[in-house]
């Protein structure tokens, strides 16, 4: 997020040894930016040990660097010219640290390449460059370093600098400015170097300072993927990040994938003014006029100007990970706040990054290559084009524990379009012309969820069989959800392993509440381990109009819990100790329900 | 709206704290009741709404400076903070802590605050931990990603950390390890200081000159810090100073001076 007036984030990237530390160094010493006395320490140390001062070292501040000789990890200093404030990310050259590499570049706004000239481009000059088009960098310098080395020629440079204009034009980045510098000797930084008079562009400095400010985003469309949801001090708020366009109290909401809308009520804010709208970049708390069951991964929008909603589309990635990409396998998806468990559909091309050639017949993607592949998701995502919206245009992929590859989205079937995503969300307003209170007087009670947690062998099917019993008798519409009629159809095609399970209970949760919306008694009874997991399904039970459905969380405890992963119940409804009978238990159920629902 | 850089840079963290908040059920943040973590501190009752809600940890040294420790409990009333307090009592105990005992600096803050640390994240199980660390303060903070991961000794890894591109973090984690959150990482002194002047955050008085021609710059133990010279009485006055100056920040942290990569070592081992 690059919305600060007045300075420019600069990634400085190129081959290993081919000079980025030496001219960081020495845009820092031309532009009096270096800390006092470290220019003085570092000369010292240099002659305590018998070696020549580089400015290098100015760079190479941690221990390990000096020893091997390379800068292994993205930091970030400051300098000022007279125009604005650099914040300069150093981008390592060598090739196994490409991911500090990429860490450092999509935080900058432009790039400075840096080509030895006497060496010409190498793979990293050439991967790095493919990596900025996949990152997003579109302002990029070129500087052909150790002009000194060559002799300050002319042809040379030319021989370079065309090269590498070809280069980039093949992978579509039409390359703005070259210049010819020798870092060590400060030709061209600051100020023309005399031994470069046959040069007429810009030094350094001055390229710099010719780039425009960042581009705004806030007359994109509005997206508002929501961060969490907050209950404080009695307002319900919705908080998180405008990733592009403005959000005003008053704008109707279309939330995704749920298709569910809302009015913003209220912009909500700590120690600061009253707004009553915002923009991209800002951080925002919103409180809506209807309680609508909206949760983090959920992302806000215009209905008129909306993303796709999509379980398929296409993307261009990198890969970083430890273990090749491979087609088939499952991965975690991270898009905004949005996660969602995906795999790679197909490879279409893969491309070896140090040439930018695709490799024929490839069936995995190695460490620090890239490729353009289809990816299938569990769960439709929001998703725009990188094209259109960068923010909502880019992913992660996450192997494991580790964040392992990066993309960008550059095609998503017209099926998932935007027109057809309204459409469907309209199903959502007044779906059902009976209103509920019919229901209630139709059948003498309303609705409500009754759900029964403990460990397993704690008695939950007993009690559901006996409460479903008692209540039919009582004349009260009842049914039950386990696990004997939930896995087989419903969730035939989930595991049962940690994300499956998740996506299990998120089913049982909205099965229950349309039974309760339908007017019956709906006992769920499944272990639910977690407190999170029976958090969401209460959460579920929140509706739009009128007081939401009963929920009736019910822990049977037994003396195994605390020793198990069972995470029992801090605020239960109702707790049922091992030594309470089975009459005991359903009375006490059923008295606290009947009162709820007559 | 015109945003400046401190609109960015308040934007960033806020955004980075309630990520950690939403991915990590037990969290906690570090408060040294210095500039920065309270500053952090202000910054987390703004993207909560007026709230913290997360326990802040205090690793008390027994050697901070008395008011220090006043300024700590008044902000805990007025705030509605909730403070835990850690200490590594068997060090102290013995009393082999610098200047009295056999420790180096070193070996003291290891003991006092590293291992105190460890301490209190194994006894409340926190797998994270909000730190208000500076990108601009020493060359090996300058390493640091947003969301960093320690391993179960608490080790630092810096010379193979995760990507982090895109506000993507590690939020994925293997059990018996945490996580380092670190959301002013992109702040400078100076952009603290400015800050606290616009927001009016309150600080301790330390940071002033008290008519002495002396106050603190970056506070720590009262036997490794130092004061400089400076007539700075207001926040607004330390804002222009701090404009004129390329004195080093920590200068006054006498243990970061024992050897050329004291602090590195210091760090990788599981310092703040």
């Amino acid at each position: 997020m690059a919305y600060a007036r007045n300075q420019l984030k600069l990634v400085v990237v190129g081959h290993v040894d081919h000079g980025k530390s030496t001219l960081i160094g020495r845009l820092f010493y031309d532009t009096g930016s270096l800390p006092a006395g470290k220019y003085e320490q570092l000369v010292a140390i240099a002659q305590r040990r018998g070696v020549p001062f580089e400015f290098a070292n100015l760079m190479d501040a941690l221990q390990a660097e000096r020893d091997q000789n390379i800068t292994i990890d993205t930091s970030q200093i400051w300098f000022r010219t007279q125009k604005r404030e650099y914040v300069i990310i150093d981008a390592p050259g060598h090739k196994e640290f490409v991911k500090n590499m990429v860490t450092g570049a999509a935080r900058a706004d432009a790039a400075l390449i840096i080509i030895d000239a006497s060496e010409g481009v190498q793979e990293q000059t050439r991967r790095h460059g493919y990596l900025l088009r996949l990152i997003g960098v579109r302002q990029v310098v070129i500087v052909v370093n150790k002009m000194d080395l060559v002799d300050y020629s002319q042809n040379v440079f030319d021989t370079v600098s065309s090269e590498y204009r070809e280069f980039l034009k093949s992978i579509g980045v039409e390359a703005q400015i070259f210049i010819p510098v020798s870092a060590r000797v400060g030709d061209n930084i600051a100020s023309r170097g005399e031994n470069l008079n046959w040069f007429n562009g810009p030094a350094v400095l001055e390229a710099l300072d010719s780039i425009p400010d960042a581009a705004e985003i806030k007359n994109q469309p509005l997206r508002f993927p929501i961060q969490d949801v907050y209950r404080f001090d009695h307002r319900r708020i919705l908080a998180g990040r405008i990733e592009a366009g403005t959000l005003r109290t008053g704008d109707q909401l279309l939330f995704l994938p749920s298709g569910r809308t809302s009015v913003v009520r209220s912009i909500e804010s700590w120690n600061s003014p009253q707004v009553e709208s915002r923009t991209a970049g800002d951080p925002v708390g919103v409180t809506l006029s209807d309680q609508l069951f909206v949760e983090r991964g959920a992302v806000a929008v215009h209905a008129d100007d909306a993303p796709s909603l999509a379980t398929e589309f296409t993307a261009r990635i990198f890969w970083l990970g430890r273990t090749p990409l491979a087609a088939g396998k499952r991965y975690k998806l991270k898009l905004v706040t949005q996660e969602v468990e995906c795999e790679i559909k197909t490879l279409e091309e893969v491309i070896d990054a140090s040439t930018v050639q695709t490799i024929p017949g490839a069936d995995s993607v190695r460490t620090n290559d890239a490729a353009k592949v289809i990816i299938h998701t569990r769960r439709p995502v929001a998703i725009d084009l990188f094209e259109r919206v960068p923010t909502l245009g880019r992913l992660v992929l996450v192997d494991g524990f580790d964040v392992a590859g990066g993309g960008i989205v550059v095609d998503v079937p017209e099926r998932f379009a935007a027109a057809n995503v309204v459409a469907e969300a309209g199903v959502n307003a007044d779906v059902s012309q009976v209103a509920r209170g019919e229901r209630h007087l139709r059948h003498g009670h309303r609705g409500a969820v009754v759900w029964l947690t403990g460990v397993p062998g704690s008695g939950k099917t007993t009690l559901a069989k006996s409460l479903e019993r008692h209540l039919f008798e009582r004349h009260i519409q009842v049914f039950v959800l386990d696990g004997e009629n939930i896995r087989p159809g419903l969730s035939a095609d989930l595991g049962v392993s940690g994300s499956d399970r998740e996506e299990n209970m998120r089913r049982v949760s909205e099965v229950a509440r349309l039974f309760a919306e339908s007017g019956s008694v709906c006992i769920v009874s499944f272990t639910s381990p977690t407190r999170a997991e029976r958090e969401r399904a209460r959460r579920v039970m929140d509706i739009e109009d009128g007081p939401g459905i009963p929920f009736l969380e019910t822990y049977l405890s037994t003396a195994n819990d605390s020793s198990s992963q069972y995470e029992p119940p801090e605020h239960p409804e109702v707790t049922l100790g091992e030594q309470v009978g089975l009459d005991e238990r359903v009375s006490r159920v059923l008295e606290l329900l009947m009162r709820q629902i007559r | 709206m015109q945003h400046d850089h401190l609109d960015a840079l308040e934007s960033e963290s806020i955004f980075i704290m309630r990520e950690a908040f939403a991915k990590f059920d037990n969290m906690a943040m570090l408060w040294s009741i210095g500039k920065d973590s309270t500053a952090l501190l202000w910054l987390a009752r703004k993207a909560f709404f007026g709230h913290v809600p997360f326990p802040l940890v205090h690793i008390d040294t027994s050697y901070k400076i008395p008011s220090m420790i006043e300024y700590r409990d008044r902000l805990v009333r007025e705030w509605n903070l909730q403070l835990v307090v850690g200490m590594n009592k068997a060090v102290l105990e013995a009393g082999n802590t610098y200047p009295n005992g056999r420790a180096t600096r070193v070996e003291c803050c290891g003991m006092l605050k590293k291992d105190g640390l460890q301490q209190v994240i194994e006894h409340y199980g926190y797998t994270g931990i909000i730190v208000g660390v500076r990108r601009d303060e020493d060359p090996t903070r300058a390493k640091e990603r947003y969301f960093s991961p320690r391993n179960a000794n608490m080790e630092w890894n810096a010379s193979d950390q995760p990507p982090e591109f895109w506000n993507q973090f590690k939020t994925d984690f293997a059990p018996g390890t945490h996580i380092r959150i670190h959301p002013l990482l992109h702040w400078t002194e100076l952009n603290v200081w400015e800050y606290i002047e616009r927001e009016k955050i309150p600080v301790i008085p330390l940071y002033f000159d008290d008519g002495t021609g002396h106050r603190y710059r970056s506070l720590g133990c009262a036997p490794c810090t130092g004061s400089i010279q400076s007539t700075a009485k207001t926040v607004a006055e330390i804002v222009s100073e701090l404009k004129g100056t390329n004195v080093p920040e920590r200068a006054g942290r006498a243990q970061d001076q024992e050897s050329e990569d004291a602090f590195e070592k210091l760090r990788r081992d599981g310092y703040m």
